[in-house]
């Protein structure tokens, strides 16, 4: 899978408006990493390296960071439906996006009130859920519904009183999702809190596994689930919010490709986590190519992940019904 | 060694589920918790294993409790090997995973239950008794010298039933100790360790022969109960005998048994005299 993913990225940095032969961005990234001279023209160096290498990296990036995020999160409620909007910290995301940009804010604000607002999100679901005895996973998903649904209501507030002829088009492009304003800066931005809520989860798999059996199973082999569950959390939102402070709301990743790598690997978090990662990265790499090729205009990427990604899924689940969820 | 202390236990804002509940299940013994629907069974066992807390009393125990829940399909398809190498938690690192030596305690621990054989299988393509198998291996994987099963036999079928009580009793004679719920009192018998009783009026505690009799178990359960005595192996045993209608009580089965009502008499009945 990693293998694909390199190959999908090269061929990514290829394609374009301006064709690159394969060979040339081979060399290209040889010669910044490796500082090995090749034959590539200084255009074709500025195209790839300058132009579409850090629109390609966030797009690894996004991809990989929603696909992690959603698999662990199904594991951690234990639901095949759950995403990471569930827990209402892309709404969260999203609201604190439109509201810079409503203000007129720079992008610097826009990554920002994202990610701000994404945490904030995570706050007053975890205040929602504190001193509830019970049913802890309920209250979280109920939480994690009405902070969505709070600042969903925001987000249509932003977008109500927005000007219709300047922010608004601005606003709704942006919460349609791209990676199409990528600089280096941008991945780096993204790149932090990704990366590092995908180690954390990484380097929980295990644990997962023991967490997706419930929280009485859990806690009678000797594992506390609420403290594992909110770090699941905590680095899934980070992630999210990262996602969405520099793409916007890109639907769909999240909730498939955890589903896709199920099919292909099986369930055991040790090997999915790792695979939904490369499988999320590849899967928003290939969307994003084609939203900038296959016409002329940019199309947005929530609404190519969704109308490539619906059809797909359905036809997979068809087809492998039997192997993903076991009938209980 | 697993010891409880007047424990007590309510849910919020509610009555008393039980109290005073003191009891202790020694290394090398077995105790089963008997009573009827509703009467706390499932949550004392639950206390007795950490998952609930009680409001007063004291539980002590020489090690953590394995605890071994009714068997239940799960969400995701691990194989079974990946759930009794679960058991192993407690013994791996946080952002470890498993190694050689925890995996070889899990293999230990199936064949121990008698299913090595389905190492390679996925959980919820097992049996009902397969899986309650399985759990019991993963209890076993943890090293716990304390397991507490909550309903083991439930949902089973006799030959499964049979499985799981010659297990148990091999875990006992290993020297586990032995903490489980039933609804049958055929299996505290077999079983042959103490009972707690969980009666409308309180808990009682003490050894399965004394306490289930005729009357311990009719009490118990509010309804006509009989035990009846047999021989196997050279060994007495006592098997439950009920009925399932509002009938008058079961007789014992020594007596003669009740006679037919003459078909005769029933289809002329008397004729009455005119004087």
């Amino acid at each position: 899978m990693a293998v694909v993913l390199v190959g999908v990225t090269l061929v990514a940095l290829s394609v374009g408006r301006f064709p690159v032969p394969f060979l040339h961005v081979v060399q290209v990234v040889a010669s910044h990493l490796f500082g090995i001279e090749g034959s590539a023209s200084a255009v074709e160096g500025n195209v790839v390296w300058l132009v579409r290498l850090p629109r390609v990296v966030l797009a690894l990036l996004v991809g990989g960071g929603l696909g992690i995020a959603g698999a662990a999160l199904q594991a951690t409620f234990r639901n095949p439906l759950v995403s990471p909007e569930i827990i209402g910290v892309s709404s969260g995301a999203s609201f604190g996006g439109a509201l810079a940009l409503l203000l007129g804010l720079g992008s610097l604000f826009l990554v920002a009130g994202a990610f701000v607002f994404g945490l904030a999100a995570l706050a007053i679901l975890f205040v929602l859920t504190l001193d509830r005895a019970g049913a802890p996973m309920l209250m979280v998903v109920l939480g994690g519904v009405v902070t969505g649904s709070f600042f969903s209501a925001l987000v249509a507030l932003t977008t109500y009183v927005a000007d219709p002829y300047t922010t608004l088009p601005a606003i709704v492009f942006w919460l349609l999702g791209s990676v199409a304003s990528a600089t280096f800066a941008k991945v780096l931005v993204a790149a932090v809190p990704i990366l590092g809520g995908a180690v954390v989860l990484v380097l929980l798999r295990w644990r997962i596994n023991v967490l997706s059996l419930g929280d009485e199973d859990a806690t009678a082999l000797g594992l506390r689930p609420s403290p594992l569950r909110w770090v699941v959390l905590v680095s899934t939102s980070l992630i999210v919010a990262g996602a969405v402070a520099v793409s916007g709301v890109i639907g769909w990743v999240g909730l498939v490709i955890p589903h896709l790598a199920r099919m292909w690997v099986g369930p055991d978090h040790r090997v999915l986590l790792p695979v939904s990662f490369l499988m999320g990265a590849t899967y928003l790499i290939v969307i994003d190519t084609l939203a900038r090729t296959v016409t002329a205009g940019e199309i947005p990427l929530g609404v190519l992940t969704a109308l490539i990604g619906a059809p797909a899924f359905f036809v997979l689940l068809r087809r492998n019904r039997d192997k993903i969820w076991d009938s209980a | 060694m697993l010891e409880l202390e007047g424990v007590g236990f309510r849910f919020p804002r509610r009555d008393w589920i039980f109290r005073g509940v003191s009891f202790c299940v020694p290394p090398g013994t077995v105790t089963a918790i008997l009573g009827p629907n509703g009467r706390g069974k499932t949550t004392l066992v639950r206390c007795a294993a950490g998952l609930l807390s009680p409001q007063e009393g004291a539980i002590r125990h020489n090690g953590p409790v394995g605890f071994v829940p009714q068997a239940h399909g799960g969400a995701f398809a691990y194989g079974a090997l990946d759930m009794v190498v679960m058991g192993r938690v407690r013994q791996v690192h946080l952002f470890a995973t498993p190694s050689t030596g925890d995996r070889v305690a899990a293999l230990d621990a199936m064949d121990r239950v008698g299913i090595a054989h389905l190492h390679d299988r996925q959980f919820p393509t097992l049996s009902g008794g397969e899986q309650q198998l399985v759990l019991i291996a993963r209890a076993i994987a943890s090293e716990s010298p304390v397991l507490a099963l909550d309903e083991p036999s439930s949902g089973l079928d006799l030959r499964n039933q049979a499985q799981i009580l010659s297990l148990l009793r091999k875990l006992v004679a290993d020297g586990l100790a032995v903490l489980l719920t039933t609804h049958h009192p055929d299996h505290a018998l077999y079983l042959d360790g103490s009972v707690v009783l969980m009666g409308s009026d309180g808990v009682s505690t003490g050894a399965a022969a004394d306490l289930l009799t005729d009357k311990g178990l009719s009490d118990l359960y509010g309804m006509d109960v009989r035990t009846v005595a047999y021989r196997q192996d050279g060994t007495d045993r006592r098997a439950i005998v009920t009925r399932y209608d509002d009938g008058p009580p079961a007789r014992p089965p020594r007596e003669a048994p009740r006679r037919a009502p003459d078909r005769r008499s029933r289809r002329t009945p008397r004729a009455p005299t005119l004087d």
